[in-house]
């Protein structure tokens, strides 16, 4: 149902998405630039949120059952 | 301002419809056509994680500390990704024990702890009330601005009768009851609850998204613009960053609550229902995963314009910005968006209040109340009839009202707290005090699904220590906060002893508030967790739950068949006792139909003849869990049985039994599956025999057959001849000419007979050598033309005049193939005007050699076998001298190096043989070594 690939990419996406959510990661994006007039910070944050939903998506919903 | 009568009406109407909903999803279920067997419905009934507090107080939290809503939901999405691998072991666990609640879940691991379920009972009451507040506060205070002229001060508290709080309360009370507790089902399930709590998430996410895009697009001229004027007022542009001015970024608090959110989406009672209990299908957790994070994602992307939209357009008037998503359209005049958006807000708020109402009404029965009223012996003694006579005493009634009892209980303690507290807090301090109780639950929960040291004591300890922390550190000084208690203990310690602090215990001054209440509670927690559990050896009840917690998924093997798991019960049970039990709690019919379903799956002959063995009786207690939770069904199943205690040597013997039972059922399997293939392939080899048997009959009967014409017409002639001396000379000559032809076909079909036999033993040897098939071809030429010029024929021989590569042949052999072509063309030419042709043609893969013929041409019934043996075209009047055998020797030689031999198509126009050779031959080839083994060339005919 779930070949033990997909558990320890879900794994290393847990590990990553930790390290991007807080210090220091997170600080990389503290800075007062806009992109296309929305401000760096929250956008980046929404982003790499973004990023993590949609790997563990690919990851999920590719492992068939 | 909208009128009081209208909100309201709208309030009720949209209540009517989840209920209609709900009663709908029901009906559905009962039709066997469900609407939550599916993993959209799944995920939105997960996102009754975001409450009024989310829909509302993001936004406040947004307008005062920026950024500092995120964590909340950023923790739940790291929290699902590792789903899939945490959650479906809980969801596994709890379906297969019928676990409905979290104190369920530890009590069972810990061996079926009574006073575990009530420990967790206790802290989740204590913890969720104030969550339970907060939901009403938003209601009110949301009634409160949409019903109150703008610019004016909201109304102040009024007495408890006029408050509409109260009556808030109570309606959301008798809501719950009647999704919750209208029947009794032992899983816990329901249905039209989850179908409406879904819908309500549609709901609040579409009336928030809308209210965004108007703050957006409506007020302003979009993100840019907004973000822009942002800009431009340089305390608003300080929210927008990570870093407030004049201090570090406190790392630790964003840390913390990332990590509190992560636990809470797990084990606040309410996800827990939803995910676990709820869950219909584990395969759905898959789409959930990332799903419900991508809801959570689009309920915030507007919180940040709706935050600083609201800034903005309210600069310098004192508006609370938890109510900016209603303040907002309600100052543009936009009525029926704020209507919208306070129905919105009203999702968010009754799809908590109603999940979290019945799961901890759930917990408080069976957790709480009925261990307490299963120990007066005004229950105990309406114990079932001994021969089995249904109880007189059905207490089904009783659990359904107990439950009801507890959901208003539950509600009118969430409006106490808020009548008492709620005024002085903000919504978002509130959530997060609940969110730290509930992360108490984490060690004891977590530690028991993947550690099997642990031990009731420890889990105990731990919870205790925990909750105590947490009570001390944040609850209390909350409560002091809020006005009703002197606060000078939260500022200068108990009886003034500075380092009982409550917000800085033992001098820890560095952290704030909530991260330091969550680091010293989980500390305690885990630490006392661990150092107890490791006091002592866990019991023989700890040990077997351990085992069947921690090994769950072992109970499927790779092969993704399911063993039964170990039973870790001995004694002796009456089936009268056991069903008087369960007719008790779940009624006479249902527990009358459990047992006959029982029966069915077993294979005995109906509900009185069960035999009630070990795994009988863990199926009753499985099935009493669900409706009275584990420690309540244990304590009853004991009672109505006689067991012995089990010490731990026992249950690591019933461990090692079902595991051997399980070695020796897959070996068992292994050997009959081998047993399996080996007969197959006995019974494949013996079809061979048998068919090979019968060829080498019909070429026995062919043989005889074909030496008998021959013989017969030696013997009449020869008789003739030895009867008639007197016979002239000239008829004795010709008589002796047959004789002499036909002892000449005897012996042609003998030498063939043995070639063929040489060649299908593989006794055949073969000379290979570089043959060029053009010298070849035309040495045949010579050969034939004379017999063809005889016959009144003309050969043509067409081969290309450039060289032609050699190929590894059997020189002689190909001759004989070409001769055997040549020959059985010239037989059948015309008599007059026959014409033969031999071609040859190379191409990159090999070379072909073609014979065609200007005769009558192989009719098509007779194509496909006339390269079996003695299959002679048979259409001409007089009987060909062949033998019959040339055509299938010759595809025998061909077939051996690799070639091919055909009857090409011929549109009337004579028969046309082809054989093609390749030029290098890749091993055998498959075709012709499943029919015969050649090795060794023998003398030609």
């Amino acid at each position: 149902m779930f070949d033990d690939l997909g558990a320890q990419r879900l794994v290393a996406l847990f590990l990553a998405g930790a390290f991007f959510f807080n210090f220091p990661l997170i600080a990389l994006w503290d800075r007062d630039i806009a992109v296309f007039g929305v401000p760096l910070f929250p956008a980046g944050l929404f982003i790499v949120w973004g990023a993590v939903i949609a790997l563990a998506a690919w990851v999920l919903e590719r492992s068939h059952d | 301002m909208l009128s009081p009568l209208l909100v309201l009406t709208a309030s009720f109407a949209y209540l009517g419809l989840l209920f209609g909903v709900a009663w709908w999803a029901d009906r559905r279920a009962r039709a066997n056509r469900s609407v939550i067997g599916n993993a959209w419905v799944y995920t939105l009934s997960m996102a009754v994680y975001c409450t009024a507090w989310t829909y509302f107080g993001s936004v406040g939290r947004a307008a005062s500390s920026g950024v500092w809503f995120l964590p909340i939901y950023l923790g739940p999405t790291l929290a699902m990704v590792l789903a899939w691998m945490v959650l479906r072991k809980m969801i596994r666990i709890a379906r297969i024990w019928r676990i409905t609640s979290i104190a369920d879940f530890v009590a069972s691991r810990y061996g079926k702890s009574t006073l575990l379920a009530g420990l967790v009972t206790l802290i989740t009451v204590v913890g969720i009330v104030p969550y339970i507040a907060l939901q009403l506060k938003a209601i009110a205070s949301g009634y409160a601005v949409l019903t109150t002229p703008l610019g004016q001060p909201l109304p102040g508290r009024t007495v408890w009768w006029s408050d509409g709080t109260l009556y808030v309360a109570l309606a959301l009370a008798g809501f719950t009851i009647a999704f919750g507790t209208r029947h009794l089902d032992t899983t816990e399930r329901h249905e039209g609850m989850v179908a409406a709590i879904a819908f309500e998430s549609v709901v609040k996410l579409l009336a928030f998204i809308a209210v965004g895009v108007f703050v957006t697009w409506g007020l302003f001229g979009g993100p840019t613009d907004l973000f822009a004027r942002v800009a431009a007022v340089p305390e608003l542009q300080a929210l927008l960053r990570l870093s407030q001015p004049g201090q570090a970024f406190p790392y630790a608090q964003w840390f913390a609550l990332t990590v509190l959110s992560m636990l809470s989406v797990i084990f606040l009672p309410r996800q827990f229902q939803v995910m676990v209990v709820e869950n219909v299908d584990e395969r759905h957790l898959k789409r959930a995963a990332w799903a419900f994070p991508a809801y959570l994602l689009a309920i915030n992307v507007f919180v940040l314009p709706i935050a600083f939209g609201g800034l903005l357009y309210f600069a310098g008037n004192a508006v609370n910005a938890d109510t900016f998503v209603l303040s907002l359209p309600l100052a543009e005049g936009q009525q029926l968006l704020a209507l919208v958006a306070f129905i919105g807000g009203l999702s968010a708020a009754t799809g908590m209040v109603i999940v979290e109402a019945i799961a901890v009404s759930t917990m408080v029965c069976n957790d709480l109340v009925m261990p307490w009223l299963l120990r007066t012996e005004a229950f105990r003694g309406r114990r079932a009839g001994g021969d089995g006579q249904p109880a007189a005493g059905d207490l089904t009634g009783w659990l359904l009202g107990i439950r009801r009892v507890a959901i208003v209980a539950i509600l009118l303690l969430g409006y106490l707290y808020f009548h008492l507290a709620g005024e002085a807090y903000a919504l978002v301090s509130i959530g997060l005090i609940s969110f730290a109780a509930v992360a108490q639950f984490a060690p004891a929960m977590l530690g028991g699904m993947y550690w099997k040291g642990g031990t009731r004591e420890g889990a105990v300890t731990g919870l205790l220590a925990g909750s105590a922390v947490w009570a001390y550190t944040l609850m209390l000084p909350s409560i002091a906060k809020s006005g009703w208690w002197k606060t000078d203990f939260v500022t200068d310690g108990p009886f003034g002893i500075a380092w009982l602090k409550p917000e800085q215990l033992f001098g820890l001054s560095t952290l704030d508030g909530l991260t330091h209440s969550l680091f010293w509670s989980l500390f305690a927690n885990v630490g006392l967790y661990v150092a107890v559990s490791l006091w002592r050896r866990p019991s023989a009840a700890e040990t077997s739950q351990a085992l069947l917690f921690v090994d769950v998924f072992h109970r499927a093997d790779a092969q993704g068949a399911r063993h039964e798991g170990p039973v870790f019960w001995r004694g002796h049970a009456k089936i009268g006792d056991l069903l008087g039990l369960v007719g008790r709690f779940l009624g006479t019919k249902r527990a009358q139909r459990l047992f006959e379903d029982y029966a069915r799956r077993t294979g005995q002959a109906g509900a009185r003849q069960i035999v009630p063995d070990a795994r009988f009786v863990q199926f009753v207690e499985t099935q009493l869990a669900g409706a009275i939770g584990t420690a309540s069904a244990r304590v009853m199943v004991a009672s109505a049985v006689e067991e012995e205690v089990l010490d731990i040597d026992d249950v690591m013997r019933i461990v090692d039994e079902a595991s051997q039972l399980r070695a020796y059922s897959r070996e068992l399997e292994e050997k009959s599956a081998s047993l399996q293939r080996a007969s197959a392939e006995l019974r494949a080899a013996n079809e061979k025999l048998k068919s090979l048997d019968r060829l080498k009959d019909d070429f026995m009967s062919s043989v005889t057959h074909e030496l008998r014409t021959p013989l017969t017409s030696i013997r009449a002639l020869s008789e003739l001849m030895v009867e008639d001396p007197e016979m002239p000379q000239q008829e004795r000559q010709r008589f002796l000419g047959i004789v002499v032809a036909e002892t000449e076909r005897l012996s042609r079909l003998v030498n063939q007979v043995l070639d063929l036999a040489k060649i299908e033993s593989g006794s055949a040897q073969w000379h290979d050598s570089d043959v060029d098939m053009k010298a070849l071809l035309t040495h045949a030429a010579h050969t034939v033309s004379e017999m063809l010029r005889e016959r009144g024929a003309q050969l043509v021989l067409s081969i290309p005049d450039r060289a032609v590569p050699t190929i590894r042949a059997d020189a002689d052999r190909l001759m004989q193939v070409v001769m055997n072509l040549l020959g059985n063309a010239a037989k059948f030419v015309p008599a007059e005007g026959g014409r033969v042709e031999l071609r040859l043609r190379t191409d990159d893969a090999g070379l072909s050699v073609e014979v065609q013929d200007n005769g009558p041409g192989v009719p098509p019934e007779q194509r496909a076998l006339i390269f079996e043996k003695f299959r002679q075209g048979d259409h001409a009047n007089d009987r060909p001298t062949g033998t019959g055998l040339g055509l299938h020797i010759s595809r025998q030689i061909v077939e051996h190096f690799g070639g091919q031999m055909e009857l090409r198509p011929d549109g009337g126009q004579g028969a046309c043989f082809a054989f093609t050779l390749p030029w290098q031959r890749h091993g055998r080839p498959a075709g012709a070594a499943g029919r015969t083994t050649y090795a060794a060339a023998g003398g030609r005919p």
